[in-house]
């Protein structure tokens, strides 16, 4: 079979979705079978390098990038359930490593093969989900590095557009950062708690039963936070609804 | 010139406290976001005038040796005299001496961000010279003994009501209202007397025009016009990078810097000088005096900051930061708060003192998305974070907790380890799905509950279902 039609694809999972909500792992290769994907989990894979990238230490973010990079050299794509793992593949790294002859053009190599789930299922496989319902309203946040550094805004929407009974509501300022922002949150977390107080407001006004977003990061922010101000919202990353996941548990929800 | 930076999260926190100081931001800097989205969406050709704004900068900084002898050459020829400053006490004391040679006693000022950067309030009243600032927002800090806390509206940080009260007690006789008008009558009265005794005025520049030798500044208050015609002598002080080729380079730059900084299409007064008064001429200046300064340009133009030497101060960064609109300008403690002055900071007082600076960012980006000129805002925070690591200015907790984390995610399977150990860890507290509080994550569990790992980690989980089914790769084994 082509590699258009039935692609070789390695997950990459993403350190918090290992360690914290696996379920959006198996929801990504439920919805990548779906597609027409062939699979696959590359054992050498580990963390994408943000966070010595995002403190300024070049030198293990570049280490980091060059044993991603050849874990995954074998795959037509590369796909994360994350915007701001695959803005690090698809930017950071052809950065880091321009100066490495024998690394920069298998950076840029696995750069061009790289995406983010969401559009990749709809930009890449044309999918849209089938015979999907949830009755339920839900409210969907940008994640910032997604939206800025990949552009993906409609593939998220047309994916949950898809799921009947889901009725979603608009979100105000649905693409301003939740203060998240990785190491951040916890070095200057007085900042951060007030940022995402604003967007646990916007949230809460919109009266949506769930909260939707596509980076586990920024949803474990806003769904620590809603739940501390005792809020009912209940949050889910935007492939599990997608992948008729949401009747199990919530982030936060035991099982 | 400036206060230490240290103590950035004392700082922040304490404006975080500020509710006041909250409302008069989200005043500002909301209306702001708000007219500007309306007047880009307005302006179609918004991309290309942006592409072209950053176009014209590119071209004068490559080329600035070249413009500024132009600029030079032609601004002597309008009469005007050029002086050049390497660093904020070389332009401090070229003024100075300028004013005390005219024998000034009162001098008057519009509002200049590059006077602020070289501590040019500072120097007026060591010599002994009376300083009157002409523009609104800075003649409210001025009575309250403040700093600029945004670049383009200086008093942001204090609501109407705020400087009603301030208006009461310093201006004589008192405001009869505290309604707007009422009270910016009360300032104009205050100040115009002013206007007409002073000896020299002192402005700074939004473009300095190569091909004429003008200098040019945007108000909206026209206190500008009247600071620099009605006193004897007029000294501009200016940035070397607000150079641009010629008068329809400014135009092209205006519409991005107007539109971005208050959604309007056009400044109230747009005015150029080029040159004191000439014979015949009704009015304006004897002296024209240009001071332009580097501190820590060239330096910029040869490292990676360079782009930054595009910015042409419309403060859009810092009205769609959401750091700036919790803790706003003060608590950056530099002359340039947001996330240009993040970057500009640490050029400007050195990195030990602003190594917070660009770590407090969540690098989302909306600063560059809404930028004119286009600079790469978070590329250029995340430059100083790399420096900062070299030089080795992170806390030594910091440096030892990531070194420890690269050396697992270098081996996968000590990486895996650790995530297995992390998440039963991780069980052991809390309750009911949620960790209400968690020793090493303290900045996490003060403000927010953490989510209790599901369980097993993926990799665990995966593993044990593609044992259980040789050969099929895929489908979630689920216990
Ligand atoms: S960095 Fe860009 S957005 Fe910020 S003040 Fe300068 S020109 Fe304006």
């Amino acid at each position: 079979m082509s590699a258009k039609s039935n692609p070789r694809v390695g997950l990459f999972l993403t350190c918090l979705v290992d360690a914290i909500r696996p379920g959006i792992g198996f929801a990504a290769i439920q919805l990548l079978e779906e597609a027409g994907c062939r699979v696959e989990v590359p054992q050498a894979q580990t963390c994408c390098g943000q966070p010595a990238l995002n403190s300024g230490d070049d030198k293990d973010a570049a280490d980091l990038a060059r044993r991603t990079i050849a874990a995954f050299e074998g795959h037509d794509y590369v796909v994360l359930p994350s915007g701001s793992c695959a803005g690090t593949m698809v930017h950071a790294y052809p950065e880091l490593l321009a100066g490495d002859p024998e690394w920069a053009a298998r950076a840029r190599d696995l750069a061009a093969r790289a995406h983010e789930i969401t559009s990749f299922l709809v930009d890449v496989m044309g999918y849209r989900p089938q015979g999907r319902r949830l009755d339920a309203t839900a409210t969907y946040h940008d994640s910032c590095a997604g939206l800025r550094e990949l552009g993906i805004a409609a593939q998220p929407r047309a994916l949950l557009a898809s799921v009947e009974g889901l009725e979603m509501r608009g979100l105000e300022g649905n693409d301003v950062c939740c203060g998240f922002g990785g190491t951040f949150c916890v070095k200057y977390s007085s900042i951060s708690n007030a940022i995402v107080t604003e967007k646990a407001e916007a949230v809460e006004r919109t009266g949506a039963d769930l909260l939707l977003s596509g980076d586990l990061g920024c949803l474990m922010n806003m769904a620590g936070k809603l739940h501390r101000r005792g809020a009912k919202t209940r949050c889910f990353h935007t492939i599990e609804v997608v992948a008729g996941r949401a009747g199990g548990p919530a982030i936060g929800e035991e099982g | 010139m400036n206060a230490p930076q240290q103590g950035f999260k004392e700082r922040a926190d304490a404006e975080l406290k500020n509710a006041v100081l909250k409302i008069a931001i989200d005043r500002t800097t909301g209306n702001a976001e708000r007219k500007r989205a309306v007047a880009v969406a307005a302006f179609p050709e918004f991309q290309a005038a942006r592409a072209r704004g950053r176009a014209i900068k590119d071209h004068v900084i490559a080329h600035l040796d070249h413009y500024l002898e132009m600029f030079e050459r032609n601004a002597t020829a309008a009469g005007a005299t050029v002086h050049w400053a390497s660093d904020d006490a070389e332009a401090r004391a070229i003024i100075t001496r300028i004013c005390l040679e005219a024998d000034a006693k009162l001098v008057t000022r519009a509002k200049s961000m590059l006077g602020e950067e070289i501590g040019l309030p500072h120097a007026l009243a060591d010599a002994g010279i009376e300083r009157v600032e002409t523009d609104l927002a800075e003649h409210i800090i001025q009575l309250a003994g403040e700093r600029p806390s945004h670049i383009v509206w200086p008093a942001m940080h204090r609501t109407r009501e705020q400087v009603a009260i301030l208006f009461k007690e310093a201006h004589h006789p008192p405001p009869a209202a505290d309604d707007p008008a009422t009270m910016v009558q009360s300032a104009r009265r205050e100040l115009r007397a002013k206007f007409l005794g002073a000896d020299v005025g002192i402005s700074g520049a939004n473009f300095l025009v190569a091909d004429t030798g003008a200098t040019c500044t945007v108000t909206n208050e026209g206190n500008a016009e009247l600071t620099t015609t009605p006193p004897r002598i007029h000294i501009v002080t200016a940035g070397i990078e607000k150079l641009v080729p010629s008068t329809a380079h400014a135009f092209a730059l205006l519409r991005l810097l107007v539109r971005s900084a208050t959604g309007g299409e056009m400044t109230q007064y747009t005015t150029f000088h080029c040159g004191p008064k000439r014979p015949g001429d009704a009015d304006g200046p004897e002296e024209m005096h240009i001071v332009l300064v580097d501190n820590g340009r060239t330096r910029m133009l040869a490292d990676e900051f360079r782009p930054m030497l595009r910015c042409i101060r419309c403060g859009a960064c810092m009205n769609h930061c959401v750091v700036y609109r919790q803790i706003g300008g003060h608590a950056y403690g530099g002359t340039y708060p947001g996330p240009m002055g993040a970057v500009l900071t640490p050029v400007l007082d050195g990195l030990a003192q602003s190594r917070d600076l660009p770590h407090a960012c969540t690098m989302n980006g909306r600063c560059a998305e809404v930028c004119p000129v286009e600079i790469p805002l978070p590329t250029l925070l995340r430059a100083w974070r790399t420096r900062s690591w070299r030089e080795r200015l992170e806390p030594r907790s910091v440096r030892a907790a990531l070194g420890l984390w690269a050396m697992a995610a270098r081996r996968p399977w000590l990486y895996r380890l650790g995530s297995r150990i992390g998440v039963r860890a991780l069980r052991l507290f809390g309750r009911r799905g949620w960790i209400g509080s968690l020793p090493l994550v303290g900045g996490w569990t003060a403000y927010r509950d953490l989510p209790r790992p599901s369980g097993r980690t993926f990799m665990e989980q995966y593993r044990a279902g593609q044992a259980g089914r040789a050969g099929q790769t895929g489908r979630e084994a689920r216990k």
